[in-house]
């Protein structure tokens, strides 16, 4: 008889057979990881949880009796029934106590499990990539990272390498022969055993000239010489960008419900969410804007009411001052995502489309535009609302070429398409539209 | 208890237990295993394993290394998120027919649920996989553990040359058909050991084979001749033929040789896990009374406390509580409730039968000692002939048993037998049938070909009691075998009294 223990092996013996299973029902999975995520708020969407998909997608079929003919059935715990009773039949046709129907697992219409936080991002952003992410990606930045390479004989006393000095140290020691204190303590041990006795005079002279010698031999020799020592040596290795900020400019004045902004509210986390699997790192930049902008905290943006006019440009006018003070573009990826309803003071159009020629997007790696409006809205016949201003300058500069694009959206179901059509991968796209 | 126990003489106390520990628990079930019930094993191999392995287990149909598959991951995924939600527990063991026979434990068992287990599955399930005649001559214990090394290598090989999910449709089609993967009636000595060797001789062979059957090449004339006659070409193709696989494997043409490998080791699995279909009521029966018997007399014997032998006897209880048929509860009759049932029931025969037992039971009733019936029970027998010998009426008063027959025909369904004078003989053969998997599967055999014409294959599912076949499943598994087969599928439901044909599904290849 043997016993083993198996618990150290490698876990995850089944993982490629999970692969498999995602990858088999990738379409189920991914409708169930976008209907769960509609229904999630901010913080929670990117983390793992239950999904279920549809059974009949993944049944292995077998051959089996369907219903009719004659079925038999022996079942435990009669309590009044006698030979030739008869039973009217169960509603919903399960014959029989329904224990036929139940064997097989057939009766659950739903197959649930349990999908790790990686899992269900990969599925959530399958497909979608960064626009001009290799732009910077490479790009050294002036922080540099340390890394460890071997030793050297100078450092500071935090580095020193105790296990590497000693090691030095006692090789150095057995070369040159420096007594062992055992040996030293040995010899004295044994001339206190012959002190005194004058049969042992001449061995003791001998025994005390040796001593004399190995502990001048032990003073000469040091224990730790300052050639063992030895330090931790880093070497400073440039590290590439990887780090990002997202701004999330939105305006805030009378004319944007509730409503709107939490459509707009949406599309900022999809894109945070989005962000943070592509860099360690990202800052979150809010800025509000009325007639005049300001930098505010998360709670502040969404949540309170300002009143005042629009003037988009200070919004674009307070990114600039941002992004001048707190992110080079030079070490940072910067995305910017804006939201609006579309209205904008009539002599402004002028002054923003100049700032983001000039100085915005050259700074940006993309420029989101998304304007906001009312569900229903565009659903009257015989009122067509014509595009907003602010619709119409951006239009003349993305055909001009410019670096950003725009979408428009109504509802919450349009969310995740829209953001989906900004950042599907290029071929994607192009198929969708061919 | 007479003399008062000394902790010397316990196997353990409390709840922690080390590999000493378990040494000693198995030492002491051994001894209990062979001086009192006269058991006869496998050598033992027990395995240490935590949860997450557990399910891992689970997910390969309980086998320590199987070839990669999506269905296990959903399997794995389904018994996690039961397992995660508290909805379900773990096992406690899942042992292993093969030699030496390989029981995994986990490693949150108390001491007292691996005493449980050591005597459950080392020794019950051990004793039955050894013994009992349709795992001696359907399953080969010593080498299954080489072959599914073979099989992992060889299906991630497959993997490699032809991508993964060209094999993925033959596993999948492969997976539809596994019950019909299986030689039922002859017997085939099984070695799986020789099983990779024999793989070239069979590509050679099976090519031979194919240039004569499907060579378009000018043999006409006896291709035509095959053809016109029936009794020649069924012989030629082994026809009618009740293992599918096998026939796809033998005959199908399109296949080709890795393909036909494939079939070959999912047939192999099907055909190594038949003798558990048959068995399950009995090997649970078997392993739940070794257990019972050996825990009861390590306790007698001052080597288990109080508080063991009653943490013992709630797992035990509630692995063989039985919920009557109009309880939420109820689903199925619980192989370990009846199996340990009726094992008690013929030790009560065996030590104090009533007039009753001595008519029905003159061979073993009131022997006294129960293990020769019982050993000789589970070396012969498989769950429908078990009952069919085994089930005494005292027992079916007890379980209060009744047998219900729904008539599709009939406006109510209608107590057909019930637990009395007249409904034993009757009741006990209804209920073996739900035993015998020739009755609770569909019986369907492949039947003929058409080789003079479309080359159509035809299956032939001969209907017993009006039971059709679930259409829309059946279409699915069709198409599988259509896919392996290469040319349409004809699957003719006949009635076996009249030959007149009730329905017919026709599939072509997806292409």
């Amino acid at each position: 008889m043997q016993i083993l223990d198996r618990r150290l092996n490698p876990s995850g013996r089944s993982l490629p057979n999970r692969q498999r299973f995602l990858r088999r029902a990738k379409t189920l999975v991914q409708e169930a990881v976008r209907d769960a995520s509609a229904k999630r708020d901010i913080r929670s969407a990117d983390s793992g949880g239950e999904v279920s998909i549809p059974l009949h997608g993944i049944r292995e079929p077998s051959f089996h009796h369907g219903g009719g003919g004659i079925r038999d059935h022996v079942l435990p715990g009669n309590k009044e029934y006698r030979e030739g009773d008869e039973i009217q039949r169960p509603p919903g046709g399960g014959g029989g106590g329904g224990s036929e129907g139940a064997q097989d697992g057939s009766g659950e219409d739903a197959f649930r499990f349990v999908l790790t936080r990686e899992e269900f991002l990969s599925l959530f952003l399958d497909d979608l990539e960064l626009p001009d992410l290799a732009k910077r990606r490479l790009v050294e930045g002036s922080d540099p990272a340390w890394h460890r390479a071997g030793y050297s004989v100078a450092g500071t006393p935090s580095n020193l390498s105790l296990a590497r000095t000693m090691r030095n140290s006692l090789s150095r020691r057995i070369a040159l022969k420096r007594p062992k204190p055992a040996e030293v303590l040995a010899l004295e041990a044994e001339i206190a055993a012959l002190e005194g006795d004058p049969a042992a005079a001449e061995r003791l002279v001998l025994l005390r000239a040796e001593l004399a010698s190995q502990l001048k031999r032990s003073q000469r020799i040091p224990w730790i010489d300052p050639i063992d020592v030895r330090y931790r040596r880093f070497e400073p290795v440039p590290r590439p960008v990887a780090r990002a900020v997202m701004f999330c400019l939105m305006d805030v004045s009378g004319s944007m419900t509730e409503d709107m902004k939490d459509l707009a509210k949406r599309f900022y986390t999809l894109l945070f969410i989005f962000l943070q699997r592509r860099y360690k790192h990202v800052d979150l930049v809010f800025i509000r804007h009325t007639h005049e902008a300001a930098e505010v905290d998360e709670e502040t943006f969404f949540h309170s009411r300002e009143t005042g006019g629009t003037l988009v440009s200070t919004a674009l006018e307070e990114m600039r001052k941002v992004v001048e003070d707190r992110y080079p573009p030079s070490d940072w990826n910067i995305y910017a995502a804006q939201a609006s309803d579309g209205d904008n003071a009539a002599g402004d159009s002028q002054r923003t489309a100049r700032l983001l020629i000039d100085t915005i997007l050259p700074a940006c790696q993309y420029y989101a535009y998304i304007e906001v409006g009312r569900d229903g809205e565009h659903g009257m016949p015989g009122f067509p609302r014509g595009p907003t201003d602010l619709w119409r300058t951006y239009e003349q500069l993305v055909s001009a070429g410019a670096p950003m694009a725009m979408k428009k959206v109504r509802n919450r179901r349009e969310i995740f398409p829209v953001f989906r059509e900004l950042f599907a991968k290029r071929g994607i796209l192009e198929e969708a539209k061919g | 208890m007479n003399a008062p126990v000394t902790p010397d003489e316990l196997l353990y106390q409390g709840a922690d237990w080390d590999f000493a520990t378990l040494m000693k628990i198995h030492d002491a079930c051994e001894v209990v295993a062979h001086r009192d019930l006269g058991l006869d094993v496998y050598p033992n191999r027990i395995e240490i394993i935590s949860a997450e392995q557990m399910l891992d287990a689970y997910a390969s149909t309980g086998l320590p290394l199987f070839y990669r598959h999506w269905s296990f991951g959903k399997q794995f995924a389904h018994h996690e998120a039961l397992y995660r939600k508290g909805l379900r527990g773990l096992a406690y063991e899942i042992v292993i027919n093969s030699d030496p026979c390989l029981s995994y434990v986990m490693e949150e068992n108390t001491a007292t649920l691996q005493a449980l287990v050591i005597a459950h599955a080392a020794f019950g399930h051990n004793h039955f996989f050894k013994n009992n005649r349709l795992f001696k001559e359907w399953t080969d214990a010593r080498g299954i553990l080489d072959y599914l090394e073979f099989a992992k290598g060889y299906v991630a090989d497959c993997e490699e040359r032809y991508g993964e999910e060209a094999v993925e449709r033959v596993l999948d089609s492969a997976h539809a058909l596994m019950n019909y993967g299986v030689h039922r009636h002859h017997r085939r000595t099984i070695d799986l050991r020789s099983e990779e060797k024999r793989v070239r001789e069979r590509r050679a062979h099976d090519e031979q084979m194919f240039n004569v059957l499907w060579s378009t090449l000018p043999e006409k004339a006896s291709t035509q001749a095959i053809a016109g006659d029936v009794e020649k070409r069924r012989a030629l193709l082994q026809l009618p033929q009740e293992n599918i696989l096998y026939f796809l494997e033998k005959s199908a043409p399109k296949l080709t040789s890795w393909q036909r490998e494939i079939l070959r080791i999912v047939r192999n699995m099907a055909q190594y896990f038949h003798p558990q279909r048959q068995t399950k009521m009995m090997n649970e029966g078997c392993a739940t009374y070794v257990h019972h018997r050996i825990l009861n007399t390590l306790h007698r014997e001052g080597r288990l406390t109080d508080g063991a032998l009653l943490e013992a006897l709630h797992s035990h209880t509630s692995v063989i509580m039985q919920p009557d048929f109009d309880d939420p509860r109820y689903s199925g009759i619980n192989p370990y409730a009846l199996g340990f049932a009726m094992m008690e029931d013929i030790e009560r025969i065996c030590r104090d039968p009533t007039e009753e037992d001595r008519e029905w039971f003159p061979d073993f009733a009131g022997s006294g000692d129960p293990m020769p019936t019982l050993r000789h029970g589970w070396a012969e027998f498989r769950d429908e002939s078990f009952i069919l010998q085994f089930l005494s009426p005292h027992l079916m008063r007890k379980l209060k048993l009744f047998h219900l027959r729904d008539d599709e025909k009939q406006p109510a369904l209608r107590v057909d037998a019930m637990h009395d004078e007249r409904g034993y003989r009757r009741l006990r053969r209804a209920l073996a049938k739900q035993y015998d998997p020739a009755w609770t599967d569909p019986d369907i055999q492949v039947t003929d070909v058409d080789l003079a014409g479309d080359r159509r294959l035809i299956l032939e599912h001969r209907v017993h009691s009006g039971r059709l076949l679930e259409e829309q499943e059946a279409r699915q598994v069709l198409r599988h075998l259509a896919s392996l087969w290469g040319y349409d599928v004809l699957l003719r439901e006949m009635d076996p009294a009249t030959g007149a044909s009730l329905k017919e599904h026709a599939v072509s290849p997806p292409r």
